[in-house]
């Protein structure tokens, strides 16, 4: 069976100068959790925009596959895109104080999302955000309809985004970082409430974030970007288990991800930042960060296997330094 | 919300307050007014005469304090040249003037609304930059050369319209076009902007992944948001238009506000000089706190507050 | 590229203004009874002496744009001046002060927007009698309120920046840090207000001295003109044209020259 949103090859440039999402495969299954994980500026953003088709003035968008639900999304006008945004693709945003427009109503706000795809009446589509906003766990809901964004908090603001996006029961929700805005314990409660909800609707969930710990605690499969590309595809199990790409190795150092660092032992970080790639680059974008790389990487970069569903894109074949890596873990035991 | 009013209304009050002492200042310490009155023949008599008679004898502070109690109770004076209360007077010609800037009013809204909209639209496009070209010439446009343009166009070559006076409604086409015309410009430029701004924003982005229409993006999330500053401008618009139908209705021969101000400008008329800048004043003064309340409305965080 | 052609033809307009004397062919105030209404040389009539034609009197049009040449631009650099003194002091004290000074002259700034501006200067002109010195000052104590608005906000945007801090600590005196620190960072925003202040000035000297109530006659001022030729333009529209387009093209290249301005340097030019 194919999956639900099916993106291969896909390419974004904003000038003719730089690329800023250079050929990413992306497959999420119904009713599964996918993290697009990376560093900010690597794309990540721009992907999931460029995948509902709302990317800024100028972004330009390319694919060698783009299908939701099987039907393919390139060719479709802007009307037809609109007929699927909202309905059965939906987007939260990193910006829950200013992605709410200021002027209406939260109950105008969700409304629409409901009368505009199924139309109905205003009366039915209010009861319908009603019951949703009571969903995402806020209290006095029908006070709450005739507010207006100013009046709510950061983590309220999220939720009232959350409850939008499903007005039309969307088979699936990207969310863009729904949760750095918030407070450490806000953030805890938004992650818990979308997992809820995917158990209970059979939501599949695009969830793009830097933060290796929402992916350890919120993903089945793990996308890992950098400087535009996916650099390492695994289910959420295998990536932490056996990480194979230099990069994964590197952002995995830097995070404190309970039973594989040991208490007092350095956190890594990788040296500099993520490049700026110029069109008609090649070869292996991390190579300038990376310890590891020699003259080849600045040649074409092989996709290794390690195991099924298991891939990454480096020079280094499966099962590289896992010796080193053991032989640090004794050593610390020791 | 209240305390918003009631500071608005305070300071309208002191302005109009202070218009009033500028207005009466204006007249009395620019020159003698009797000389002004009786003209350039008049003798030394006939001069001492015509300031008994105006009461011009008494000091200013007394005329100062007499005017402006009188004006509080809507006794503006007599005309020196109609021998008629100046109110009846102003009037007797408001409905003119005012349809004129009314008119005017929705002419500049009519052409700077869908223009502004639509180039903010098409940001940096061709058509974009026509439009903005429209309002760089119209800024340029000297009204009263392009109302008389325009009669000679209209009034003569084509003969659609009348070259002068406003016995039918159809007198009143040129004078409002010419008129809105002349506020075009800005209201463009903030309409423009504001859209800019807003279609740039977040909820713009929200709305879009919601699904909504095209028109329902624009027209409704970023319009409203980029409304305010326009309904601020346009008020202040219609304020400079009614003080502006001095030339237009002098071009077109109107005998509105502006073409009585002119002609007791010309004849030395002072009770109706004095009286016709208060008016306007009192009533841009209203059109500004108008377009406050109207703002208070539109944006939820100052009602809400 | 709009702003180059703007500097040419201010810089055009200027040139024609300080060599008025010189370069008109022939006296603009001398009437030629024999030779009144004359259309220019190209159109039909025309006669090759007479490049734009003559007015009612038989005055040389052409002559008579050059010397009204002199005027707008006189109105409009005395105006700016004059206005700008007045707004930038009121704009600095306002902005830099701030409190209830600032407050005053928000105020101040208020109720000058409330005083309907042609009328006032309509009947100023008409009091204190007209004449070229009357018009220039009515216009320059009416026409400040851009200034002291736009000096007022940008220097309080620039009050609050690291360098003035770091003025006030070195312990220099207010006058210095007004002048020296503050003044030359809005410089530039005042650049673009002024180039706007005088297109308005000038547009505006037009329309009093269309009224009748600017520059007294014979001074040949395009308003004036206009004003003048306006009864003959059912039958020689170009009467009006000739002028009317000097004063539109003279604006046009001033506001070009401001949006190039303010593209240039950044500034704001709000309306």
């Amino acid at each position: 069976m194919s999956a639900l949103l099916e993106v291969e090859g896909l390419r974004v440039r904003f000038n003719s100068r730089a690329e800023a999402v250079r050929g990413v495969s992306i497959a999420v299954n119904k009713g599964e959790t996918h993290c697009l994980v990376g560093e900010s500026g690597c794309g990540k953003s721009v992907s999931s925009l460029a995948i509902m088709g709302l990317l800024a003035k100028g972004g330009q968008r390319t694919a060698d596959r783009l299908a939701f639900g099987g039907q393919d999304l390139r060719g479709l006008s802007e009307r037809a895109m609109s007929r699927l945004r909202g309905d059965r693709m939906a987007m939260i945003f990193q910006e829950p104080m200013t992605s709410l427009n200021p002027a209406y109503t939260i109950g105008s706000q969700m409304a629409e999302v409901l009368t505009r795809h199924r139309g109905g009446s205003r009366r039915a589509a209010l009861d319908r955000a009603a019951s949703l906003l009571g969903r995402v766990g806020i209290t006095a809901p029908g006070m709450r309809l005739a507010q207006y964004p100013h009046q709510l908090s950061g983590g309220l603001r999220q939720r009232v985004m959350i409850a939008m996006a499903l007005m039309c029961d969307p088979e699936l929700l990207i969310a863009d970082e729904p949760t750095t805005a918030l407070d450490v314990t806000v953030q805890a409660q938004i992650l818990r409430l979308l997992m809820e909800l995917q158990r209970e609707l059979g939501l599949a969930i695009l969830l793009i974030t830097h933060d290796l710990g929402i992916v350890a605690r919120m993903a089945d499969r793990v996308s890992v970007m950098y400087a535009g590309e996916v650099v390492e595809s695994a289910t959420a199990g295998a990536l932490f288990a056996a990480p194979s790409h230099p990069y994964t190795r590197g952002l995995l150092a830097c995070v404190p991800i309970p039973g594989t660092i040991a208490r007092g032992a350095a956190l890594g970080s990788i040296p500099g930042t993520v490049p700026r790639i110029a069109l008609g680059f090649q070869g292996c974008g991390f190579r300038d960060r990376c310890a590891l790389a020699d003259a080849s990487c600045a040649g074409a970069v092989p996709v290794q296997r390690r195991a099924a569903g298991h891939e990454y894109a480096c020079r280094l074949e499966p099962g590289w330094g896992e010796r080193a890596l053991g032989e640090r873990a004794l050593g610390e035991q020791a | 919300m209240l305390i918003f009013i009631a500071r608005r209304l305070l300071l309208a009050v002191l302005v109009t307050l202070t218009v009033l002492t500028a207005s009466f200042a204006l007249t009395r310490l620019s020159g003698d007014l009797a000389i002004s009155i009786a003209g350039p023949q008049a003798t030394s008599e006939d001069i001492e005469i015509i300031r008994k008679a105006y009461g011009l004898n008494r000091p200013v502070v007394v005329q100062f304090g007499d005017w402006v109690v009188s004006a509080a109770t809507g006794d503006l004076g007599r005309s020196y040249l109609y021998h008629e209360p100046v109110a009846r007077l102003i009037a007797a010609r408001m409905p003119t003037t005012l349809t004129l800037g009314l008119c005017g009013l929705v002419v500049a809204l009519g052409i700077a609304l869908p223009l502004g909209i639509l180039a903010a639209m098409r940001e940096g496009s061709l058509m974009d930059r026509g439009i903005m070209m429209v309002a760089v010439v119209g800024q340029a446009m000297p009204t009263f050369w392009l109302g008389l343009l325009l009669v000679i166009i209209f009034g003569l070559k084509l003969g659609w319209l009348p070259i002068s006076g406003a016995d039918e409604w159809d007198g009143f086409v040129l004078p409002a076009f010419v008129l809105g015309f002349s506020a075009v410009p800005a209201l463009m430029r903030l309409t423009r902007s504001g859209m800019v701004d807003a279609l740039a924003s977040d909820y713009i982005r929200t709305a879009r992944a919601k699904g909504l229409s095209r028109a329902a993006i624009v027209l409704k999330h970023a319009a409203r948001n980029a409304a305010m500053p326009v309904v601020a401008v346009a008020a202040v618009q219609l304020g400079f238009m009614l003080s502006g139908s001095v030339v237009i209705e002098g071009v077109f021969a109107l005998h509105g506000v502006g073409y009585l101000a002119w002609e007791s400008i010309s004849k030395n008329d002072f009770p109706v000089v004095q009286a016709v800048v208060l008016f306007l004043a009192v009533i841009y003064i209203a059109l500004t706190v108008l377009a406050d309340m109207l703002n208070a409305f539109l944006d939820p965080r100052l009602r809400t507050q | 590229m709009a702003g180059l052609l703007g500097v040419l033809i201010v810089a055009g307009v200027a040139l024609m203004a300080v060599l008025a004397p010189w370069i008109t062919p022939y006296d603009a105030f001398a009437q030629d009874l024999t030779m009144r209404m004359i259309p220019p040389a190209f159109m039909e009539g025309g006669r090759p002496d007479h490049l734009f034609g003559t007015d009612q009197l038989g005055r040389d049009y052409l002559s008579r744009l050059i010397y009204g040449a002199r005027i707008s631009m006189l109105i409009g650099v005395a105006t700016v001046i004059t206005s700008g003194l007045i707004g930038i002091t009121l704009g600095m004290l306002g902005g830099f002060i701030g409190g209830r000074v600032d407050m005053v002259v928000m105020f101040i700034i208020t109720c000058r927007l409330s005083i309907p501006l042609i009328l006032v200067a309509l009947a100023v002109v008409s009091l204190v009698g007209s004449s070229l010195t009357v018009v220039v000052m009515t216009l320059g104590l009416l026409l400040w309120e851009r200034f002291a608005v736009v000096t007022r906000t940008t220097v309080m945007q620039v009050r609050t920046l690291d360098y003035v801090a770091a003025a006030w600590a070195a312990g220099c005196s207010r006058t210095h840090i007004l002048l020296r620190e503050v003044l030359p960072n809005i410089v530039h925003h005042l650049v673009v207000v002024a180039t706007l202040e005088m297109a308005i000035a000038i547009l505006l000297e037009a329309a009093l001295s269309f009224l009748g109530l600017g520059v007294p006659p014979p001074l040949p001022s395009w308003g004036l003109m206009i004003s003048e030729a306006k009864d003959y333009m059912f039958f020689s529209p170009w009467v009006i044209m000739v002028p009317g387009i000097s004063l539109f093209v003279l604006v046009l290249g001033i506001n070009f020259m401001g949006d190039a301005l303010r593209d240039r340097l950044g500034a704001s030019r709000e309306a």
